[in-house]
């Protein structure tokens, strides 16, 4: 959380990153360039001035505009309408203000369209939107915070076209990643946070990302790789048919999952990968009982688990890695180890016949907090006051507490720093060499085709295409996440247009 | 760890204490614009409050306080607003005494059985909501207020001469008919006046209310999913049961409400039974923090503060003015307690923040001393 000596100086006309662990501070940092947190010593200069920020307004004031990660936009407004939305009095809100959007978007290449309606956008294009509404209120330095996160390597590719023309009209470029090849590649400086402070500058000239990382943890650089196979042909978990349909804010029903079929043998990863919001979170929650489905069969270990409540299948040897761990994973003003508790609270060693044994979920807590190297003062901190990264280390030490015998991973690394992923793929392999099937969603390519022994592609809540982690590259795997290829993707090649239906089955 | 500790508890009772404090301060604001002179005010009511009869008189009062705040509590730490406490209270205590006039069993099977009516007409009643809630998502605040206007258009119905009622002998009150002597409950034999034995079913249900929240698997579930309903539903409970369950325990809590004044008091349930207790309960919850000690410690407040605006009226001064004290300590307790605990949020954050720092500096100066 504190930042300490943190020194960084960023050159006009220049794409500066700042990397870092996450709760190394990088967030703070932003926080209080951006005038949401004062610091409590130290100065802030911009074009050689001394300011103080009180409020976001103020940074826009002097021209710093910040798109966030998780993007804020009406998303049943018009791009000009959220454009505008709190700036009304810049240029109005009607063809003045038009015409100063289309402005912005040819001169910096957004290719932004006005009236289009934000639902109807694809993520890149709402980041875009996300980009012109700092530039419409005059923003001459943005700060962008993980922009990379929600996209696939094409749209990457554009963002950072998008960047250079930026750069290239003298504007300044913050931005906060931990994806280092990505960072190498866009940026002109990089400044290391390790820990709350500032470690380092490097050279993106250079450096290359292992040296980069190393900088960034103090250690050596983990990988995803997990090339012996452990995969067993006896089957964990089984999913046939299923398909489930929801009713959107419009009142249409809409099917979000369509004939979903695979089966997770013992030992095996099963990655899935696509852009978010293709029917992978539903997938999840079918399968952990928290949706009920229109059709299908579940088969856990051999048993039907189609009409057994989510507890009964924690209990059964469900592990539950949450996609959304504030929301689904955790209680944030409960201390730690009722946290401990949460969805194990029937099982050892949490509670005996009905009875909380406080004492020895308090006992495991603590060893999970040493095992995982969770970093906290204690345990009966409240699980708000962690970092995301540590947050995280406990749910993945709690799920692997419990023996699962199918893990259910979303994003188990996300917001995680490189120290602590390294952690998570090792326990993963751990428990997937003693016989683990593990359900991976995730958004970082590398760790999917890293930790996978299989692959599938979900696009709009049907699996499309499959392939071998062995080959594929991240490039083909990002195409078929946007719908343009299906079937069995062969390596180095033109994608084998197979019907989507025999190709989704297993090998 | 302990410092942790030590100072959520202080983080804890600071909020009631401002909140009361301020309340005073307010009241001496109102009582000077109105040209009086607040501290001879209060004098007279903590003189008089200390008293040995109105000792007896708070803690008799606070026995049906207590009930009442735990009724309402146990919804709250469910996020379940239960402002039908005073509806099922007394559509509850008017079927046990119903029942209770019209059976002369021995007392330790007529007392009982008694209780037992009032929590189960009260469960049911509170039930109604919960079913509505999970059915058709009503909000239980809605649909609570007008059970509470059913339950006393039913009352009103029943408790007539010919029915459930009987007019007294000088004609003059319909109320049901009076319990038999054998199960008037035990008192507590105090002088000047009786400590009305009730408190002690109260107490109980103060630990059972404790226990089962804090040391048991239900309990668990239930605060999680108080806590956050999404995170409860990924860790298997079953919300809408628990939904369900909640407002039925809800309403058991409080058809034990009217049971001190009708088993230690009144013996029947007259037009003269106390009302509005409901209310006072959702009060005193809030106070106490949904905890069983500060819901006690609420109850007590509560019962002190009538005491003395009795007296006050005594002394030339408007009795209502304890209602803008109590109205003005649930005010601020609402805002203290939402100051003090993103207070306490946020400074745990930047203590656990400074704590790793701390901790990373020294590791450092150990890898270059080694």
């Amino acid at each position: 959380m504190a930042n300490h000596d943190i020194a960084i100086t960023v050159r006009r006309g220049t794409v500066h990153a700042l990397v870092g662990e996450n709760g190394a501070g990088k967030s703070t940092l932003m926080k209080i360039l951006y005038g949401m947190q004062k610091p409590d010593e130290g100065t802030i200069a911009v074009d050689g001035q001394q300011v103080t920020f009180n409020s976001p307004g103020d940074a826009i004031a002097r021209g710093i505009g910040m798109v966030h990660q998780h993007f804020m936009l009406a998303d049943y407004l018009t791009v000009l309408e959220n454009v505008v939305l709190g700036s009304e009095k810049l240029h109005g809100i009607g063809d003045r203000a038009r015409a100063r959007i289309k402005e912005i978007s040819e001169a910096y290449g957004l290719n932004v369209r006005p009236d289009a309606v934000v639902e109807d956008l694809g993520v890149a294009d709402r980041q875009r939107v996300e980009i012109l509404k700092v530039l419409y209120r005059g923003a001459r330095t943005l700060i962008l915070d993980e922009p990379t996160a929600v996209l696939v390597p094409q749209e990457v590719d554009a963002l950072f076209a998008n960047l250079r023309e930026l750069k290239a009209e003298g504007l300044t470029v913050i931005f906060i990643s931990h994806k280092l090849g990505e960072v190498l590649s866009v940026a002109d400086d990089i400044t290391v946070i390790r820990r709350g402070t500032t470690v380092g500058t490097a050279d993106p000239a250079n450096t290359t990302p292992k040296q980069l990382a190393e900088l960034m943890v103090g250690s050596e650089l983990p990988s995803p790789e997990t090339r012996e196979s452990t995969v067993t042909d006896v089957p964990m978990l089984s999913v046939s048919d299923l398909r489930l349909s929801a009713v959107d804010p419009d009142g249409v029903v809409r099917s979000v999952l369509d004939d979903i079929a695979f089966t997770i043998h013992k030992g095996e990863v099963l990655g899935i990968a696509g852009v978010e919001g293709n029917g992978q979170a539903e997938l999840v929650e079918a399968i952990m009982g928290m949706r009920t489905p229109d059709a299908g069969a579940l088969t856990l270990d051999g048993v039907d688990i189609s009409s057994v409540p989510t507890r009964k299948r924690r209990e059964d040897g469900i592990g539950y890695i949450p996609e959304d761990r504030h929301k689904h994973g955790l209680l944030l003003e409960s201390p730690l180890w009722e946290n401990r508790i949460l969805g194990h609270v029937s099982e050892k060693p949490n509670s005996n016949k009905g009875l909380l044994d406080l004492k020895a979920a308090r006992a495991d807590t603590q060893r999970i907090v040493r095992e995982y190297d969770v970093r906290t003062p204690g345990i009966d901190v409240t699980a708000a006051s962690l970092s995301g990264g540590n947050q995280q280390k406990l749910i993945v030490g709690r799920e692997m507490s419990h023996a699962p015998k199918l893990l259910i991973a979303a994003h188990p690394t996300r917001g995680v720093d490189v120290g602590a992923q390294a952690q998570i793929w090792d326990q993963i392999r751990e428990a997937r060499r003693e016989g683990l099937a593990v359900l991976l969603i995730s958004a970082d390519l590398d760790e999917l085709i890293g930790l996978s022994d299989t692959l599938r592609v979900m696009f709009r809540g049907r699996l499309v295409a499959d392939a071998d982690p062995a080959t594929i590259t991240p490039e083909e795997l990002g195409s078929a996440m946007t719908g343009a290829a299906t079937g069995h993707l062969e390596a180095h090649g033109a994608p084998a247009e197979t019907d989507p239906r025999t190709g989704g089955e297993d090998r | 760890m302990k410092k942790f500790d030590k100072e959520r508890l202080l983080l804890g009772i600071a909020a009631p204490l401002l909140a009361i404090v301020a309340a005073f301060l307010v009241t001496a604001v109102v009582l000077v614009a109105t040209g009086k002179e607040p501290f001879s005010a209060f004098g007279i009511m903590f003189d008089y409050g200390m008293k040995s009869d109105s000792q007896v008189y708070i803690l008799n009062k606070a026995t049906t306080y207590y009930l009442a705040g735990l009724a309402v509590a146990v919804g709250f730490r469910m996020n379940l607003f239960n402002i039908g406490v005073d509806g099922q209270y007394r559509l509850a205590a008017f079927f046990a005494a119903a029942l209770g006039g019209a059976l002369t069993l021995p007392g330790f099977l007529q007392i009982p059985l008694i209780i037992l009516t009032a929590m189960i007409v009260g469960a049911m009643w509170a039930g109604i909501a919960g079913v509505l809630k999970v059915t058709r998502g009503v909000s239980e605040v809605v649909s609570t207020i007008m059970l509470n206007m059913i339950a006393t258009a039913i009352i009103g119905y029943l408790l007539q001469d010919g029915r459930l009622g009987q007019l007294d002998s000088a004609g003059t009150k319909v109320s049901t008919k009076p319990l038999p002597e054998s199960s008037h409950f035990f008192v507590f034999p105090t002088v000047p006046d009786q400590v009305w034995g009730f408190i002690v079913v109260a107490a109980l249900a103060g630990v059972a209310y404790w226990f089962i929240l804090s040391r048991t698997r239900f309990g668990f579930d239930l605060r999680t999913v108080g806590q956050s309903e999404s995170a409860a539903d990924a860790s298997g409970v079953n919300v809408k049961k628990m939904i369900i369950t909640s407002m039925l325990i809800s309403g058991l809590v409080a058809g034990l409400v009217g049971m001190p004044t009708l088993l230690n008091d009144s013996f029947e349930y007259g037009g003269d039974f106390p009302t509005g207790i409901g209310f006072t309960g959702i009060a005193i919850a809030l106070l106490g923090r949904n905890h069983p000690v500060g819901i006690a410690l609420g109850a007590l407040l509560w019962g002190f503060l009538e005491r003395g605006s009795g007296k006050l009226e005594f002394e030339g001064y408007d009795r209502e003015i304890v209602g803008v004290i109590q109205g003005v300590i649930v005010l601020s307790v609402v805002i203290a307690y939402e100051v003090v605990r993103r207070y306490g949020l946020k400074r745990q954050q930047r203590q656990v923040g400074e704590k790793l720092a701390a901790q990373a500096k020294n590791s450092k100066k150990q890898e270059v001393s080694a």
